[in-house]
């Protein structure tokens, strides 16, 4: 395991102007993680925990600062450069699943492949899939399946391209406490993997999985505990 | 897409239709036969207002005419009438051309069974007839008319033979006529001392205009019309008609398949719409797409291709009940309909064309759409 910096976030500012309010979601925010860690981000809803993860997630720009991912600046990217490394270097999981409906599993789980332009798509998504323990229900669309099901297709299509980061929004919000723990211990198997895991969450016993935990008051973090 | 299958099959039937009706009167109006020229008297009236047809045109014109202009090959005058037809207890309403036998060749006519009348039948008045093959089917029902007498406004005539048929044409039935010699008709059937027309065969390869020229000179001089007054006839000449009907009947095609596109185009407007709805109903998808890793030119490309799949689809189906409506129209109307490759290849790139239009817009906007927004959507 390396001690690496995989993210190097300085000076992180993000301001949303709502009518004639301008709300500093993010005020400065400075965050390294090494590769390997587990975190956790919580924070009451305003504090920028949302925006803070689609920053990470490299959904959306800082207004200011930088933003080093893997080595790579993307703070400054265009949105096709941004999609380009969403799809080599993050591995969304949220908490509304987000599988494309009329599709089956092994579908959802190649698509990102398929963006990529990369080969035997079918083979790597069928590997994720027997991976999560979802041997038997490749060809099953989402409705299909139930809500941990689900989960764990969501994950195997957030790793397939190999991600550095694998970021997760509420991953236990919509399952029941025992789907939800076998979710987190999936996430905690990964982790012990090498996988560098992120989870954004204002539940207090979903962040206590997590050795490292953040939390953020007012675009900034008001608390960092556990890390390395 | 139903407006574009509906838009495709008005392309392709209205493209049928007008270039079947205009192979049908072509075809109609060479069978008129060849270097024809057709000399009519003009209607008498004034401003256009007309009172009847004038009864200037005289036999002594034909026989000018065929002594005087060059490049005539044979003419023959033609009287005009419609006689009650009799044979037997049959009764039937003709109508009778009073020709010479020179009009079998200049109409291009030809005989079936029997034969035409002669040049001394035509000289002596002789009381003749040629009859049509419909005509000869309502009178005789089968029965060979061959040296039959049949009566003609009452008068007693010896069918000596029946024409080849040529097929209706609509306005006129070429089958269902009496030929009789033109002075049989003049003095004895009709008693009219002017002619309804003078059908004038060119030599083969001689300008045909010239020859109407001269025509024309000839008939005003013999008219003594003044240099600033209208020809109280007119000259007609088959390449001009021909003419004539190709380019009305390529207006008409032109104006049929404009107002078919217009409804291609409103059918156009419809797949913008259903994939503008598409774009909006699936946002959380297109978000999706985008969160791992689809670029705006992948997420474009997925929306047009959808709406060109859709109006090609719409095109394929359009040119299929076109095509059959085109059929069903030809079956129970007069109206024959030509379905070329043309107008298949022209409907359906069309609505290619539409797919990529309409559908430029509604994916342009999946694609504008922002990632963290379209998320969200619920």
């Amino acid at each position: 395991m390396t001690n690496s910096l995989i993210i190097e976030a300085k000076g992180l500012v993000k301001i949303y102007r709502l009518g004639g309010v301008t709300v500093r979601a993010l005020d400065g925010l400075d965050l390294d993680v090494l590769a390997g860690e587990m975190l956790a981000i919580t924070g009451p809803s305003g504090s920028g925990k949302s925006t803070l993860m689609h920053l990470i997630g490299c959904l959306d720009r800082p207004d200011a600062g930088t933003y080093v991912l893997a080595g790579e600046d993307v703070s400054r990217m265009s949105e096709d450069e941004l999609a380009e490394v969403r799809n080599k270097r993050i591995g969304f999981v949220f908490q509304t699943f987000n599988l494309l409906p009329r599709m089956s599993a092994i579908e959802n789980v190649e698509l990102p492949l398929l963006y990529a332009g990369m080969s035997k798509a079918r083979d790597k998504a069928e590997e994720a899939l027997v991976n999560v323990g979802l041997k038997d229900r490749m060809h099953h669309e989402p409705n299909q399946l139930s809500g941990g099901q689900r989960q764990r297709v969501a994950v195997a299509r957030a790793l397939i391209t190999n991600p550095s980061i694998l970021l997760a929004d509420e991953p236990t919000g919509n399952l029941d406490s025992k789907t939800g723990e076998e979710i987190l211990q999936l996430f905690a198997k990964l982790n012990g993997e090498g996988r560098t895991v992120i989870v954004v969450t204002h539940d207090h016993d979903v962040a206590g999985h997590c050795r490292r935990r953040i939390n953020l008051r007012d675009g900034r973090i008001s608390d960092d505990r556990g890390g390395k | 897409m139903l407006g574009i299958i509906i838009g495709v099959a008005a392309v392709i039937s209205m493209l049928a239709i007008g270039a079947g009706a205009q192979k049908s009167i072509l075809s109609r109006l060479s069978s008129l036969g060849t270097n024809l020229l057709i000399v009519r008297p003009g209607s008498s009236g004034s401003h256009g207002v007309s009172s009847g047809t004038q009864q200037t045109l005289k036999l002594s014109d034909a026989e000018a005419l065929l002594n005087q202009v060059s490049g005539i090959n044979m003419l023959s005058p033609v009287v005009g009438g419609s006689a009650q037809a009799k044979y037997l207890n049959k009764n039937n309403r003709v109508s009778v051309n009073g020709v010479d036998v020179t009009w079998m060749s200049v109409r291009d006519f030809s005989i079936d069974v029997g034969r035409c009348f002669s040049s001394a039948e035509v000289e002596s008045m002789g009381r003749v007839a040629v009859i049509g093959p419909v005509t000869a089917q309502t009178l005789f029902e089968g029965e060979d008319p061959r040296e039959q007498t049949i009566k003609l406004n009452g008068i007693n005539f010896r069918v000596v033979g029946v024409l080849k048929s040529k097929g209706d044409q609509g306005w006129f039935n070429p089958d269902d006529q009496v030929l009789v010699p033109y002075t049989t008709a003049m003095s004895i059937l009709f008693g009219v001392d002017y002619l309804r027309e003078i059908d004038i065969e060119a030599n083969d390869g001689v300008d045909l205009t010239a020859v109407q020229t001269s025509v024309s000179e000839i008939l005003r001089k013999r008219h003594r019309i003044a240099d600033d007054a209208d020809n109280d006839f007119e000259v007609m000449n088959q390449a001009e008609m021909i003419s004539t009907v190709t380019s009305v009947s390529d207006i008409f095609s032109l104006l049929l398949g404009g107002i078919a596109g217009i409804s291609l185009l409103v059918g156009g407007i419809g797949i913008m719409n259903i994939m503008l709805v598409t774009v909006t109903e699936r946002t959380r998808e297109i978000g999706i797409r985008k969160a791992i890793g689809a670029k705006r030119g992948s997420v474009m490309m997925q929306f047009l291709i959808e709406s060109v799949v859709l109006s090609g689809l719409g095109g394929f189906f359009g040119v299929a009940l076109g095509a059959g409506l085109s059929l069903l129209v030809s079956k129970f109307t007069q109206f024959p309909s030509v379905i070329t490759m043309n107008s298949v290849i022209l409907a359906l790139s069309f609505s290619f064309a539409v797919g990529v239009f309409f559908g430029w817009y509604p994916a342009r906007r999946a694609a504008g759409l922002d990632p963290i927004e379209a998320l969200r959507y619920e």
